[in-house]
C-alpha cells in the first residue's frame, strides 16, 4: 500500500526538522528555556517539541485510516458518525432504594439523557440481600439496591423499556440483574426482540480492579460467557457485556495498560466463546467495550483511535470473523472520576469538559459524564444535570461533531496513536506468552503492572513531577468553601429499613413451592456445567431474591479469597 | 520527602500499621498506594486486603500489636463501619491502638468521626508524605505511652 508522503520529501523535511533542532530551537530555547526538564503522557511517551511528516514516514492513509465505516475504522466505526446520530447521552445513576432511582431517572431523561444506566449499591454489586450481615450500613449508599424483580419493576415504574436502553454495571450477579430486567420488560409486553441495553458482565477485570468479584476466576468467566451465549440467542439487541478498560485506569493503569489490558480481556472472552463451539460471527457483533477519557486530551483520543485499529485486526485477521460488525469495537465512555479533586470542586466542570471532548473526539458511542461533586458522594440533581448539559453543549454548540474524525492527518495525533498502538501490542504479546488474560489475571500479573503504575503516578504528583490544579499548583486554604458545596442528601437507614422490609415481604409472598423448585434446578444445571441463564431467570420469576441465586451459585462454583499485591 | 525515608525510633522493631479496607468496598488503589508508601518508609505493614469487617480488623491489630489502624473507605459507609470497628476495639481492649481514616469523605462527616475516636481522617488529594509523618508521629506516641505505662 502506497505511503501518503513523498519519500524524496520526506527526507528533505525530516533533514530540516534536524536543522531547526540544533539552529533555531536551540537558539530560542537559549534565551527561554523550556518549562519542564522533559514532557511526558501520562503513559510516560516522551513527547517532542513538534511532529513533522518525518515522525510518520511510511504513512499509508489505507491501512492506517480507511474510511468512516471501513476498515480498519481508526476513523470511526459508523459511515456517518455524529452527523447522523449524536452519542448517547447515558449518565450513570442510582442511589436509595428503587423509588429513590426511578425519580433521578426520569430527572435525567427529562432533562435529554438519551439512555439510562443504572449504578447499583455495593450490596447488590456484590449479591448480598439488604437484610445480609454484609449489606449493613451499605444499602442505597453507592447506588440502588435492586435485591429482586419487585425492585426491579419500581425502578422503572413509568419508564417505557421498548423506547429506553439500559446499562446495567453489574458483573457477577449479571445473570439475576438481566433476569430481573427482562422479567419486568415481559411484564411490560416488551418482546425480546425489543429490549436493549448491555450488562457490564466482565468478570477478568473485576481481579485487577472494581474488585466486586464473587466466583474464583475460571467459573466467573464461565458464568459470563453463559450469560453471553444466552443473550445473543434470545436478545438480539443486547450488549451482554462491556468488555472494560474505564476500571482499570482507575485502579491506576496508564492509557496505555488500559488498552492491552481491556483488548486482552476480549480476546479471551472470544477464545471463550468460540471454544463453545459457537461461531464468530454469531457473537462478535453484540460484544461492546468500555473506556476512560483521562484528562491527558491528545494521547486519550489516541487510545481511542488505536484501540479501534487493533480490535478490527484482532477480529479479522486472529479469529477470522466475515462480518465487518464483528470487526467494530463499539464503545461507552466515562470521564475519569480519579481526576476529580476535592479541592476546588467547582474545577471539576472544566475537567469533566475537556475529558468528554476528548471522548467526542475518539469516536465514542456513547458518554457518561462525572459530576463536580463525586470526590464526595453520589452527585446530586444539581450536578448531574451540569454533567449532562456539558456533553448538550459539546454536541450543540462547539461544532466538533460535524465532521468525522477532525484530528486524523495530525502528525502528532498519528504519531502517538501509532505509538499507544505498538506499546499496547507488546503488553498483549506478553499476555500471549502467558497463556492469555485468564492465566494472566491467576499469576498476577496485570494486578502488579497497575499497583506499580498507581503508586509511580501518586509519587509523581507528590514529588512535584505532575500537576494537578488546586492540590500541589494553585492551591487554597478553603475548608469553609468546600463546605458550602450542596450533596446529595437522603435518608441512607430509613433506605435500608425500607429494604429489609420489601425484601421480606417478597419472601413471604412467593409461591414456597415453585421457589424452592426454582433454586434446586439452578443448583442442579450449574454442577452438570450447563448454561444456567434460563435457570436464573426462572428463579427471579419465582421471586427468588439476588442473595439467594447467589448462594446458590457459591455452593457450586465456591468464593474467590484475593491474594493482596501492592 | 526526606521524612519518608527515615525511621528509626526504635532498634528494637519497627512500627508496625495494619491497611485495612472495611466493608463491600472493592477501590483499594488508595489503600494500596499508601501501604507502599509506609513500607517505603520503612514501617512494617499488614494490608488486609478488601471486604473486612470491624471485628476482623480489630482483631488483627491486638493479635499483630500493631501501632496505627489505618482504614481506607470509599464507598460511603464510613461511619457506620468505623463506629463499629472502635466499639469492637474497645471490647477487645485495643483502644490503645489509633485509628486513621482515608478515603472520599465529605468534610461534614469528617467531625463526626474525630468524635468516634479517629486521630486524623485523609480526604482526596492528600499527599503521601503528611499521611507517613501523621502514622509516624502516632505511632511514637503509642510506643511512648508502652514505654511510660508499663
Amino acid at each position: 500500500m502506497g505511503t501518503i508522503f513523498n519519500e524524496d520529501e520526506v527526507k528533505k523535511i525530516g533533514e530540516k526538522a534536524e536543522q531547526w533542532k540544533v539552529v533555531t530551537l536551540k537558539q530560542w530555547v537559549e534565551r527561554l528555556p523550556e518549562r519542564q526538564e522533559s514532557f511526558t503522557t501520562l503513559s510516560d511517551i516522551s513527547i517532542k517539541e513538534v511532529y513533522t511528516p518525518a515522525d510518520i514516514p511510511n504513512f499509508s492513509y489505507e491501512e492506517k485510516l480507511g474510511m468512516p465505516g471501513e476498515y480498519p475504522f481508526t476513523r470511526g466505526i459508523h459511515a456517518t458518525m455524529y452527523r447522523a446520530r449524536l452519542w448517547t447521552m447515558r449518565m450513570f445513576s442510582g442511589y436509595g432504594g428503587p423509588e429513590e432511582t426511578n425519580k433521578r431517572l426520569k430527572f435525567l431523561i427529562e432533562h435529554g439523557e438519551t439512555g439510562l444506566s443504572l449504578a447499583f449499591d455495593y450490596p447488590t454489586l456484590v449479591g448480598v440481600d439488604p437484610d445480609d450481615p454484609m449489606a449493613e450500613g451499605e444499602v442505597g449508599i453507592v447506588g440502588v439496591s435492586v435485591p429482586s424483580v419487585v425492585d426491579m419493576d419500581v425502578v422503572f415504574n413509568g419508564i417505557d423499556m421498548s423506547k429506553v436502553t439500559t446499562n446495567m454495571t453489574i458483573n457477577p450477579p449479571a445473570p439475576a440483574l438481566l433476569a430481573f430486567y427482562v422479567a419486568v420488560a415481559e411484564k411490560q409486553g416488551v418482546p425480546y426482540t425489543q429490549i436493549g441495553g448491555t450488562t457490564q458482565n466482565d468478570p477478568l477485570k473485576e481481579f485487577m480492579a472494581q474488585k466486586s468479584y464473587v466466583f474464583p476466576p475460571e467459573p466467573a468467566v464461565k458464568v459470563a460467557m453463559d450469560l453471553i451465549e444466552w443473550s445473543v440467542k434470545n436478545l438480539p439487541k443486547w450488549n451482554p457485556i462491556s468488555i472494560s478498560g474505564y476500571h482499570i485506569r482507575e485502579a491506576g493503569a496508564t492509557a496505555v495498560q488500559e488498552l492491552a489490558f481491556t483488548l486482552a480481556d476480549g480476546i479471551e472472552y472470544v477464545r471463550q466463546l468460540k471454544n463453545r463451539g459457537l461461531d464468530v460471527d454469531s457473537f462478535a457483533p453484540r460484544l461492546s467495550f468500555f473506556f476512560d477519557a483521562h484528562i491527558n486530551f491528545f494521547e486519550e483520543i489516541a487510545k481511542f483511535r488505536a484501540a479501534r485499529r487493533m480490535w478490527a485486526k484482532i477480529m479479522r485477521d486472529w479469529f477470522g470473523a466475515k462480518n465487518p460488525r464483528s470487526w467494530w469495537l463499539r464503545f461507552h465512555t466515562q470521564t475519569a472520576g480519579v481526576s476529580l479533586t476535592a479541592q476546588q470542586p467547582w474545577n471539576n466542570i472544566v475537567r469533566t469538559a475537556i475529558e468528554a471532548l476528548a471522548a467526542v473526539l475518539g469516536g465514542t458511542q456513547s458518554l457518561h459524564t462525572n459530576s463536580f461533586d463525586e470526590p464526595f458522594r453520589v452527585p446530586s440533581e444539581f450536578a448531574a444535570k451540569i454533567a449532562l448539559r456539558t456533553q448538550q453543549i459539546i454536541a450543540y454548540e462547539t461544532g466538533v461533531a460535524d465532521t468525522i474524525d477532525p484530528l486524523a492527518g495530525s502528525y502528532y495525533v498519528e504519531w502517538l496513536t501509532d505509538e499507544v498502538e505498538e506499546r499496547a501490542w507488546k503488553y498483549i504479546d506478553k499476555i500471549e506468552g502467558m497463556g492469555g488474560m485468564l492465566e494472566a489475571v491467576k499469576k498476577g500479573f496485570p494486578q502488579r503492572e497497575i499497583a506499580d503504575a498507581a503508586y509511580k503516578f501518586q509519587k509523581d504528583v507528590d514529588e512535584g513531577r505532575r500537576f494537578i490544579v488546586g492540590v500541589n499548583v494553585f492551591a487554597e486554604n478553603e475548608v469553609e468553601d468546600i463546605r458550602k458545596v450542596p450533596l446529595l442528601e437522603f435518608d441512607q437507614q430509613e433506605t435500608e429499613r425500607r429494604q429489609k422490609q420489601r425484601i421480606a415481604q417478597v419472601r413471604s409472598m412467593r409461591d414456597q413451592q415453585r421457589w424452592a423448585r426454582s433454586l434446586d434446578e439452578l443448583r442442579r444445571a450449574a454442577e452438570k456445567g450447563e448454561n444456567i441463564m434460563p435457570y436464573v431467570l426462572n428463579a427471579a420469576k419465582a421471586y427468588a431474591t439476588l442473595g439467594e441465586i447467589m448462594n446458590t451459585l457459591k455452593e457450586v462454583y465456591g468464593v474467590y479469597v484475593e491474594p493482596p499485591i501492592y | 520527602m526526606a521524612s519518608m525515608s527515615s525511621l528509626q525510633y526504635t532498634e528494637e522493631r519497627p512500627f508496625k500499621v495494619i491497611v485495612a479496607k472495611l466493608g463491600l468496598d472493592g477501590h483499594d488503589r488508595g489503600a494500596k498506594v499508601i501501604a507502599r508508601a509506609l513500607k517505603d518508609a520503612g514501617f512494617e505493614v499488614v494490608y488486609t486486603g478488601i471486604r473486612q469487617t470491624p471485628e476482623q480488623v480489630a482483631r488483627a491489630a491486638i493479635e499483630e500489636d500493631a501501632d496505627v489502624i489505618g482504614v481506607s473507605i470509599l464507598s460511603g459507609a464510613h461511619i457506620h463501619h468505623v463506629r463499629l470497628l472502635m466499639e469492637k476495639l474497645s471490647e477487645m481492649g485495643g483502644s490503645d491502638i489509633p485509628v486513621v481514616v482515608g478515603g472520599t469523605i465529605p468534610i461534614v462527616d469528617v467531625d463526626e468521626l474525630k468524635r468516634l475516636g479517629v486521630r486524623d481522617v485523609f480526604l482526596p488529594g492528600e499527599s503521601l508524605g503528611r499521611i507517613v509523618d501523621v502514622v509516624r508521629k502516632l505511632a511514637e506516641e503509642k510506643r511512648r505511652a508502652e514505654l511510660s505505662g508499663g
